[in-house]
């Protein structure tokens, strides 16, 4: 009540005219952190290991006290994390969220799969490997519609592939809080038991659970993959059963063929980032829709043989006019050689050359 | 007065090149101290902000208030506002501190100055026509500048300007000198009207109103108390600019000489263009490092407090080639200022202008 009050006040019109030009929340978190009026931000409260195998990914739950700006969220749906990974430069990448729904300002986890080939400013292996309690990140809202309807069917089919589970799990974890008492059919592959992430809660949940058949599967042990012909067998009639799916590439595109265009199917899947060295390639524009072959000269000059109009100033990379987005592939500093590799990076397009194939939001 | 090179174009590249190899060095060791200085320095302004408006509420201490309050809007806009929408600290990937998206405590809204000084200002640093901080379309500041009678009113001019600084910089875009010289309309600067109006009136709103308002019986008080804020952070902000490039010495640039301009002589025109003020470590930060105005224009999207440790090595630089670096105390630096801008009331461009020497030519001015 007390705090609701605070916020209503911190949030004010009268306080963002006091706190002109930098707002509220710049001048409360120099008081302390974790309190916000708009932003959010969390407090690492612990890292557990859920898959430790040698020579492969950890996976880790990494539980979050948010700021009491936090919304809550629906299971499946996702959030950004900024870290500041080298203690200086804050990089944001998008995490699933593995905990049942949230209300405003509760706990939830995200669980995660390090991605080493992200290199050493690598959110994930951050936040899996070298995360400790206390430390501070920094969040988006949840967001994202790979969410379960407020008014469930009698029965849903829960697929997932590897890491791809994280949010397929918060979707069980809620409907089993909600005593959901329609079926619910839980497909899993994983590599193999050891690497099957929530293994044992899945276990329980197979065990225990009451209409709730769980299947995880280890093709490359021998166990079938996703073919139209086995779903059959596992859901008769499984097209007209709503399902909700996410894992890598291979999985949702096997889902799809089984599905065969039918809107039953959702589906989820992050894009892993490609570092790519290569010069030619593609020059994207996502904005303007138009794509040229990559001539290596900096983007402002491409953008403009393409007949793009992109803003500019000094066209020397020192005023920061004409700034964009990367959303994708890598660029060169023509100055420094610096290279840009992280997607969502701004540049500055008059010194920025494309490294092969590159997208600018354009 | 206009330049001629005394570099052969080998020489320009060279020296071009040691200024990108100090460059290329820095960006590589950008990291914690940088971020920690920052935030340090932003958490000192929040402070003093803080207190200047609580002091407000105790009479005796309004001079503590407003020389509180005074330090803020000078951290904020200088150390701070100036470099972090430099684009000097963009590489820390904080929303807080980047280019894009700063605003500063002042009257004028960062997207209309970021084209007139990150752009405009530092890409034709000096080039009489290109450059609308020669003079901001008030003064006259060079000789080149045409005499007309009108410039007789120079020394008032500059003394408007300095007490209304904010507004000036705030007025800087709507180039209302090129607008009486029917060079454009009113109706061309449309487009900045909005975030004119909607930034003048935050700022107007906050600081005459409503904290103001907050001190009850104070009221009168307290405006006064944020008016004379203010107006100490246009005086000091003013002086320390106008010692950036308007002491005797700092060389001006036709356009001509500057077409098809390559790297190093752009670096050479930044060099010749910007003077330096000495001082202590406090007074440094105090004018956001631009008492290094030299290493600044070298390098604007260097984060500021490296330009001390670069300071030397240009120095050095210079004293190889054989180019002038300009720098003094600041009492020095000012009164040549002062004299200069009386001098320019008066007309006598084409005899000066016989009298000049090439400023390569001319000695080092030295500290």
């Amino acid at each position: 009540m007390s705090i609701d009050l605070a916020g209503r006040v911190l949030r004010s019109r009268t306080v963002a005219a006091l706190a002109s030009p930098h707002g509220i929340d710049r001048y409360l978190k120099q008081i302390n952190p974790m309190w916000a009026a708009h932003e959010v931000r969390a407090r690492i409260v612990s890292v557990e290991r859920e898959v430790a195998v040698a020579g492969h990914p950890t996976v880790a739950t990494v539980t979050l006290q948010p700021t009491s700006t936090w919304a809550g969220h629906r299971a499946g749906q996702h959030v950004s994390v900024g870290v500041e990974v080298d203690g200086t430069r804050r990089t944001t990448r998008v995490f699933s969220i593995s905990s049942p729904d949230s209300h405003p300002g509760d706990r939830f986890t995200l669980t995660i799969r390090a991605n080493p080939e992200a290199g050493e400013r690598s959110v994930s292996t951050f936040l899996t490997e070298r995360a400790r309690p206390g430390q501070l990140v920094h969040l988006s809202q949840a967001e994202g519609d790979f969410v379960l309807p407020d008014r469930m069917p009698e029965h849903v089919l829960l697929l997932s592939g590897g890491s791809g589970i994280t949010p397929v799990m918060a979707m069980l974890r809620s409907l089993q809080r909600r005593t959901h008492r329609g079926r619910i059919t839980f497909l899993h592959f994983a590599q193999s038991p050891e690497h099957t992430i929530f293994g044992a809660e899945l276990a329980e949940v197979a065990r225990s659970g009451h209409g709730i058949d769980v299947h995880v599967l280890h093709p490359r042990q021998g166990d079938p993959y996703l073919s139209p012909a086995f779903l059959e067998r596992l859901v008769p009639g499984y097209r007209d059963v709503p399902a909700w799916a996410c894992g890598p590439a291979s999985l949702i595109e096997a889902a799809r063929a089984a599905y065969d265009g039918s809107d039953a199917l959702r589906v989820e899947y992050f894009k892993p980032p490609r570092v790519s060295g290569t010069a030619g390639g593609s020059l994207t524009f996502t904005r303007s829709g138009v794509t040229v072959p990559n001539t290596g000269a900096p983007v402002l000059e491409q953008a403009e043989a393409a007949g793009l109009t992109p803003e500019y100033g000094c066209r020397m990379g020192i005023c920061f006019s004409c700034t964009a987005r990367k959303s994708d592939g890598v660029t060169r500093n023509i100055l420094s050689g610096e290279t840009s590799s992280l997607p969502d990076d701004d540049i500055r397009i008059c010194v920025s050359a494309p490294d092969g194939d590159c997208a600018i939001d354009l | 007065m206009t330049h001629t090179t005394t570099l052969t174009p080998e020489q320009l590249e060279e020296f071009g090149a040691e200024l990108d190899a100090i460059r290329q060095r820095i960006i590589a060791d950008l990291g914690e101290a940088d971020a920690a200085y920052l935030r340090k320095v932003v958490k000192a302004q929040r402070a003093f902000e803080a207190a200047g408006r609580a002091l407000f509420y105790l009479p005796p201490a309004w001079p503590l208030a407003v020389a509180s309050l005074s330090v803020s809007k000078i951290l904020d806009n200088m150390e701070i506002g100036h470099n972090v929408m430099h684009g000097q600290y963009d590489w820390l990937g904080d929303p807080d501190y980047n280019s894009r998206m700063f605003e500063w405590d002042n009257v004028c809204p960062s997207e209309q100055w970021k084209y007139s000084h990150n752009y405009l200002h530092h890409t034709y640093t000096n080039i009489l026509g290109k450059d609308r901080d020669i003079g901001y379309g008030i003064l006259r500041m060079d000789e080149e500048q045409e005499w007309r009678p009108y410039y007789l009113g120079n020394p008032l001019y500059a003394f408007l300007l300095m007490v209304l600084f904010e507004w000036g910089v705030a007025a800087h875009d709507l180039e209302v000198d090129e607008i009486v010289a029917g060079n454009k309309t009113w109706a061309d600067t449309k487009k900045l009207h909005a975030g004119l109006i909607r930034k003048i009136r935050n700022q107007v709103l906050k600081d005459y109103l409503l904290f103001p308002a907050l001190t009850g019986p104070l009221f009168p008080l307290t405006f006064a108390g944020n008016a004379t804020a203010n107006l100490i952070r246009n005086i000091w902000a003013f002086n320390i600019i106008f010692c950036g490039h308007f002491p005797t010495g700092v060389a001006t640039f036709a356009q001509e000489d500057c077409e098809e301009e390559t790297r190093g002589h752009w670096y050479y025109r930044q060099l010749l263009g910007s003077a330096n003020i000495t001082g202590g470590k406090l007074f440094h930060v105090m004018t956001g490092n631009l008492s290094h105005q030299i290493e600044h224009h070298l390098f604007p999207d260097l984060p500021a407090r490296r330009y001390p440790e670069i300071a030397a090595e240009v120095r050095d630089i210079c004293r190889r080639y054989g180019l002038p670096y300009n720098t003094g105390s600041l009492s020095r630096q000012l009164g040549s200022v002062f004299v200069k801008i009386g001098r320019l009331a008066l007309p006598g461009r084409g005899r000066r202008r016989a009298a000049q020497v090439s400023p390569a030519a001319e000695p080092a001015v030295a500290a």
